[in-house]
């Protein structure tokens, strides 16, 4: 008997499918839940409401990011709703005998980049949280995505979620990004390409030498914007890059559990032959530096280029225009020479150990610009800990920026770090919305390199030349 | 039983014409600090809706008398953003029912149908017709009806079908939700884990 040849997203999703319902949807089992301190109190309660229990509380694991301050964790956290947040995570957490990384657990850290760096991701899994950019554990081979507060209840109840089964895409890219584009750019380059709903109702693979070259932090930050082009989720088979980042990590298999592991997983890609529902090729040598304009993440440009007429970008006018207005630009301006007033760097996005090389390559031997108000904020403990040992603080003390301490910060600014009505943000976070990063802020995505170029000159600049 | 049962609902509309409008325009994220579901709906649209010293912004559609009604009428790429379901809580809490877009981003959708709101997706055309018929007459009706899977206009009887599967209809139509549904299968589900290698 012939077999119809897999993808790797089908292999993964029909060995986790419990049950099929017909013309519904397929019952999937999840092997790690996170959760964090925003979208759970809400699911627990409905627990108890419902008078249920945590089926499986060894497979859910939390931590807490999203409302947290980024300086002075030591001391009770200021704002009373968001310590009431913190407060029932760690009730919660303790009742039902779930792991949790609270404020300052050394482990603690944003969601996404604390979960693979202790090695809780791996590939074949099916991965969910309560947070959209939970697609960034896809760069593991895993099926990860992001789930409602009523989602976080099914899994607490029963492990599984009810989900219909998304198309497929597969995006490959060809060929050798240049010098000074990094995965950040890939991915916004994509989504350029593609707009914000371009990939609504699809499960991305990403495909192609660019992929297969990039180092599990760069296949993070791309699967993790998958979400940015409305996809439910972007996919990486694993490599041998995977096996060696996994291997000795704290909840990694060890002795002859990690050779059955590392087995299985050599089996999880895509085979010759296999279909997609919709397929796109793209050329590394097209992409330069990239940086938005608008209020969503698919408008977004090459650095040297000019701001796109309505027309050209696409949708309706009236919309484009409102966007363009909210940020106080015009049609056929170029970006480079605008005035920053914030830079962010962090995020589940950018704020793990390479983007702060990246910033460091560029900062290093200058000096932060007046004007500029830079929030630099680490991923995770473990992250700020390579930052401090690997010299880089020393780097940014000297260009005179300040380290702050890990959480979600300035990417949904739930926090203090808030960019003030009407100021500029260049920001390596994901999301660029009218008033994402504060009331009236406006935010200009860009990768760590870009970020980095703003922060010691004061306006967009290509960090072609500074490299 | 989750929610209200939803079977046919006759409502005038709320038009808003806007593309791409986000999770973070609906409820912007300094208002998710709750740990109980109440009051979502005073946030909604927040900061599209008051001016920041908490004045209504009068040429916002929610601040305008003459627009009410059960059904919110949104443009293309409906919801997109962020999975914070606050998005469809404050949705439902400002007594909103179903919205109508011509598409809408995933979680949006399923966070709707889990929490009871209806999502009706309908063609480009159709869309357009329906903002046009409520720019002409504020109070004109839309008829909703899940059983048929039809959404009308009443004015002009005009009429077009949307999609929903079984599942979620049977769901909606009985106020049942998928908590309920894998409560009932948990046995399956204890086999199922018994085997998995992680
Ligand atoms: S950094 Fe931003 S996108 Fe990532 S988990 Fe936190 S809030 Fe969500």
């Amino acid at each position: 008997m012939s077999q119809i040849p897999a993808t790797l997203f089908d292999k993964v999703w029909d060995s986790h499918a419990v049950r099929k319902i017909e013309d519904g949807p397929d019952v999937l089992f999840i092997d790690r839940h996170f959760i964090h301190e925003v979208t759970s109190p809400v699911a627990f309660l409905g627990l108890e409401n419902r008078g249920l229990s945590v089926m499986f509380p060894e497979k859910t694991f939390a931590t807490a990011d999203h409302n947290t301050p980024t300086i002075n964790q030591h001391l009770p956290v200021q704002d009373p709703l968001s310590a009431n947040q913190l407060k029932a995570l760690e009730s919660n957490t303790a009742k039902y005998g779930i792991s949790h990384w609270g404020l300052g657990n050394p482990r603690n850290g944003i969601v996404h980049v604390v979960g693979p760096e202790n090695g809780i991701t791996l590939p074949g899994m099916t991965i969910v949280c309560g947070d959209s950019h939970t697609s960034t554990h896809g760069a593991f081979g895993a099926i990860a995505f992001g789930i409602g507060t009523s989602e976080v209840e099914m899994v607490l109840s029963s492990q599984c979620i009810m989900q219909q089964k998304p198309k497929k895409m597969r995006i490959t890219v060809t060929g050798t990004t240049g010098k000074g584009i990094t995965p950040k750019d890939v991915t916004l380059y994509i989504i350029s390409q593609l707009t914000a709903a371009g990939a609504t109702g699809y499960f991305v693979e990403y495909a192609g030498e660019v992929f297969e070259q990039m180092s599990m932090e760069g296949r993070m930050t791309v699967c993790n914007m998958s979400i940015e082009m409305g996809a439910r989720g972007g996919i990486i088979a694993p490599d041998e890059t995977t096996f060696a980042y996994i291997k000795g990590r704290e909840k990694a298999p060890q002795g002859a559990a990690w050779d059955n592991a590392l087995a299985y997983w050599k089996t999880l890609k895509t085979e010759e032959g296999a279909t997609f529902d919709k397929e796109y090729t793209f050329n590394a040598a097209d992409i330069e530096p990239m940086i938005t304009y608008g209020t969503n993440p698919g408008m977004g440009m090459g650095i040297t280029q000019r701001i796109p007429v309505a027309q050209e970008a696409g949708g309706s006018a009236a919309s484009y225009e409102k966007s363009l207005q909210y940020m106080g630009f015009q049609e056929q301006e170029p970006m480079l020479g605008k005035k920053v007033d914030y830079v962010f760097i962090g995020s589940c996005t950018n704020g793990r150990i390479e983007d702060f090389r990246a910033f460091a390559s560029v900062v290093k031997g200058r000096k932060k610009a007046d004007g500029v108000t830079a929030w630099i904020v680490p991923g995770s403990h473990i992250v700020e800990q390579q930052i401090r040992e690997e010299g880089i603080l020393d780097i940014l003390t000297a260009a005179g920026f300040e380290l702050r301490q890990p959480g979600c910060s300035a990417c949904l600014a739930m926090n203090d770090d808030k960019v003030p009505a009407g100021k500029y943000a260049v920001s390596t976070s994901n999301r660029n919305f009218e008033g994402r990063q504060g009331p009236g802020s406006r935010t200009m995505l860009a990768s760590p390199l870009v970020a980095a170029a703003a922060a010691v000159t004061g306006v967009v600049t290509d960090p072609r030349e500074l490299i | 039983m989750a929610y209200d049962k939803f079977t046919v609902l006759k409502s005038t509309a709320v038009p808003m014409p806007i593309e791409n409008v986000d999770t973070d325009q609906i409820i912007p994220a300094r208002f998710l600090k709750a740990t109980e579901r109440k009051g979502f709906g005073d946030n909604l649209f927040r900061d599209w809706r008051y001016n920041a010293d908490g004045s209504p912004k009068n040429d916002f559609v929610l601040n305008n008398p003459i627009y009410s009604g059960k059904i919110l009428v949104g443009g293309k790429n409906f919801g997109s953003g962020s999975s914070r379901e606050h998005a469809a809580w404050a949705i439902y809490d400002y007594g909103f029912r179903c919205v109508v877009s011509s598409f809408f981003a995933d979680i949006f959708k399923n966070n709707a149908l889990n929490i009871g709101i209806l999502p009706v997706q309908v063609s480009p055309e159709f869309l357009h017709k329906i903002f046009t018929a409520i720019e002409s007459d504020p109070k004109a009706a839309l008829v909703v009806d899940l059983p048929a899977q039809t959404i009308t206009i009443s004015a002009t009887g005009e009429s077009e079908t949307f999609d929903i599967n079984s599942y979620k209809k049977h769901n909606m139509t009985n106020g049942y939700d998928d908590i309920d549904y894998l409560q009932a299968m948990k046995e399956d589900i204890k086999t199922f884990a018994a085997k998995s290698m992680y």
